[in-house]
């Protein structure tokens, strides 16, 4: 049982509880550098394909897990950040430039996006991102001149001051830079978190009222949460477009959207673990399906929409019994541990709430 | 007379659009909560009409089969909110949101497990025959959409306003726990109002499959018809009607007249125009809530 011993006001804001969760994820950080080293290029992919998610979930996260707003069209700005980056690069500008440009320009078209939207709660602003994830497609095929349409661009391969790096022939290079880009995103959110934008952003998402009341300003506040989300899923958008080595209107497709959601709630909303654990659910979840079709004999066919289906049922199950996703479970079974014999199961009850519409009519 | 043309057939596939926004604007109405699963009701409920319908399958007659699938996906629909949704009871209504979105993959892959993934059409004494008037041609269908749904819309919305139960439905959504106190068996009325919406979508599935081909990712169609009830102001009843038609019509003109890739373009534009200037939809419901 370890016991936080608070001496200041300060403690509450660490990076770090304690010595001993540094220590955790230091070790992490050693192993995730050493990865290369352990792993074929087959699992070395597989796991950047993680991360690449993960930041995308991260994006996500802040919006819906820390703001409080669902958002189900994150593909378009995945979609942005990949041909703003590839077209910037292809204008000559170099990588280092051209990829938090696009980050910045994904963040800033989302805020556009977020003033009206901001206007509408819960299922209208829903409907909304999905009309501009519908949108995307068309769009990206109207701009034919820029975006290359239906027939798609390549990504060039990315040079950081003469140092190249190419996806598929160096894959521990490309695993470096996916694993800074993460280590960068985390910190940021983590560190957004610890500030007052941060804590005005769980206001928001807890109490609109109450947050007025304590001098936030909501529309602001909701529209830069907005365009900071955009832009942390503008980078994953840019890092997917070189992980796939090809991409056209049809890749970030609204399917896109709606995973990423179910991912951050499969993994556990609000919490940054949780787009960890849901980018690993969703990475692995083709290849660990195809094992268990060859294990009970299957031909080899893919079966159409059982992806999507065991994915759904998947989701459904977390739903209906773990809705903290599998971060809340980790947290009750450590907390389980910590105090053991005294955790409760009351301990973490949700508190349940009667619906009141806003509907007059 | 081209446009008098593309006006008639952009009606009757608008109602197909306001059947099943219908059944949308069912469920926010009494329970608050978007299923948006409800494409792919309307899917099952057509696949179940033509399983029991069509030669190759139970071959029963149509006028027997339609009922009885319009019944199977009432209790479908009332079964899935006793084990499904009750226990979410209680908690946000993104959840529902997402639960329903996971619900719709998980029907459309049991649709095409069972009647696999090709197009096929309702065998529907309906899909025969057209009805010339005055140089509009006029299919039999597209009359029985455009008559059904107006019944439907009408019969629906008195319904709401006129009967006990209507009216408890409203009360239940629009404050659970004066709703409670005031006797109503909240969770129950939940549940009758799934299997209505389940039966609307059985409808809309069956005429729509006597419309044309179907296939397991016809309930995407969902999409279109949530922002068809969005653009007619999500919880009203004749909105839903509304937004289904003007959705309808704007899309064969749209074809018709604008450049090709803007005419698909044109019914989510439409949407969001809406969502700017009127956030609420066409016929609001909503009034700045007051602390």
């Amino acid at each position: 049982m370890r016991i936080q011993f608070k001496t200041s006001y300060d403690h509450d804001m660490r990076l770090f509880p304690d010595a001993w969760t540094a220590c955790v994820y230091g070790a992490l950080m050693v192993v995730m550098v050493l990865l290369p080293v352990l792993l074929d290029e087959f699992f070395l992919g597989e796991i950047t394909n993680v991360l690449i998610w993960a930041i995308g979930g991260l994006g996500l996260m802040l919006l819906t897990g820390q703001s409080g707003q669902a958002s189900l069209g994150h593909a378009a700005f995945l979609a942005m950040g990949c041909y703003s980056n590839t077209i910037l690069i292809e204008q000559g500008l170099p990588f280092v430039i051209a990829f938090p440009l696009a980050g910045v320009l994904t963040g800033l078209f989302g805020m556009v996006i977020a003033i009206p939207a901001i206007r509408l709660h819960g299922i209208y602003l829903a409907m909304a991102t999905i009309a501009v994830s519908v949108l995307a497609d068309d769009v990206i095929v109207l701009l034919e001149p820029w975006t290359g349409g239906v027939s798609g661009k390549f990504p060039e391969p990315i040079v950081i001051f003469g140092f190249e790096i190419e996806r598929w022939s160096q894959p521990g290079r490309f695993y470096y830079l996916v694993l800074a880009v993460t280590v960068i995103s985390t910190l940021f959110y983590r560190n957004l978190l610890r500030a007052p934008m941060g804590r005005a952003f769980a206001a928001v998402r807890d109490s609109e009222v109450s947050a007025t009341a304590l001098g936030v300003h909501i529309p602001r506040t909701k529209a830069i949460a907005f365009g900071l989300s955009c832009m942390i899923t503008g980078w994953a958008g840019a890092l997917m477009g070189y992980h796939a080595g090809t991409f056209n209107n049809e890749t970030f497709s609204l399917v896109i959207s709606i995973t990423l959601l179910m991912m951050i709630v499969i993994g556990g909303l609000g919490s940054i673990h949780g787009a960890f654990l849901g980018a690993a659910v969703v990475a692995f979840l083709p290849q660990a399906l195809s094992m268990t079709t060859d294990l009970f004999g299957g031909s080899g066919v893919a079966i159409p929409g059982l992806e999507t289906g065991v994915f759904g049922l998947i989701l459904i199950l977390f739903i209906l019994f773990e809705p903290t996703g599998i971060y809340g479970r980790w947290l009750k079974i450590r907390t389980w541990f910590e105090l053991f014999p005294f955790a409760r199961k009351a301990m973490f009850r949700r508190q349940k709430s009667y619906l009141k519409t806003e509907r007059l009519r | 007379m081209d446009q008098l043309q593309l006006l008639v057939s952009g009606l009757a596939n608008g109602c197909v659009y306001g059947l099943i926004a219908l059944g949308f604007v069912l469920i926010y109405k009494a329970t608050e909560a978007v299923n948006f699963a409800q494409g792919d009701f309307m899917m099952l409920g057509a696949f179940v009409a033509l399983g029991l319908t069509n030669a190759e399958y139970m071959a029963l007659p149509f006028w027997l089969a339609a009922p009885l699938s319009i019944l199977v996906m009432a209790v479908l629909g009332y079964l899935l909110d006793l084990l499904v949704l009750r226990r979410l009871f209680g908690q946000s209504q993104i959840a529902v949101v997402i639960l329903t979105i996971a619900l719709g993959f998980v029907i459309r892959f049991v649709a095409g497990a069972i009647w696999g993934h090709e197009p096929q059409t309702l065998q529907s004494p309906l899909s025969q025959g057209d009805i010339s008037l005055g140089g509009v041609v006029l299919s039999v269908v597209d009359l029985a959409v455009i008559v059904v749904t107006v019944l439907l819309t009408i019969t629906l919305y008195q319904f709401f306003q006129r009967t006990r139960l209507g009216l408890a439905m409203q009360a239940a959504s629009q404050n659970q726990m004066a709703a409670y106190v005031m006797g109503i068996p909240v969770k129950r009325v939940q549940g009758l109002i799934w299997g209505i919406s389940g039966a609307t979508a059985a409808v809309a599935g069956i005429l729509f499959a006597s419309k044309g081909a179907m296939d397991p990712n016809a309930g995407l169609l969902g999409i279109k018809a949530f922002a068809a009830a969005v653009i007619g102001g999500f919880g009203s009843l004749p909105g839903a009607l509304v937004g289904g038609l003007i959705v309808g019509v704007i899309e064969p003109f749209a074809a018709r007249y604008l450049a090709a890739g803007y005419s698909q373009i044109a019914p989510y534009a439409l949407l969001l125009a809406v969502l700017v200037f009127r956030p609420h939809g066409l016929i609001s419901q909503t009034r700045m809530k007051k602390v």
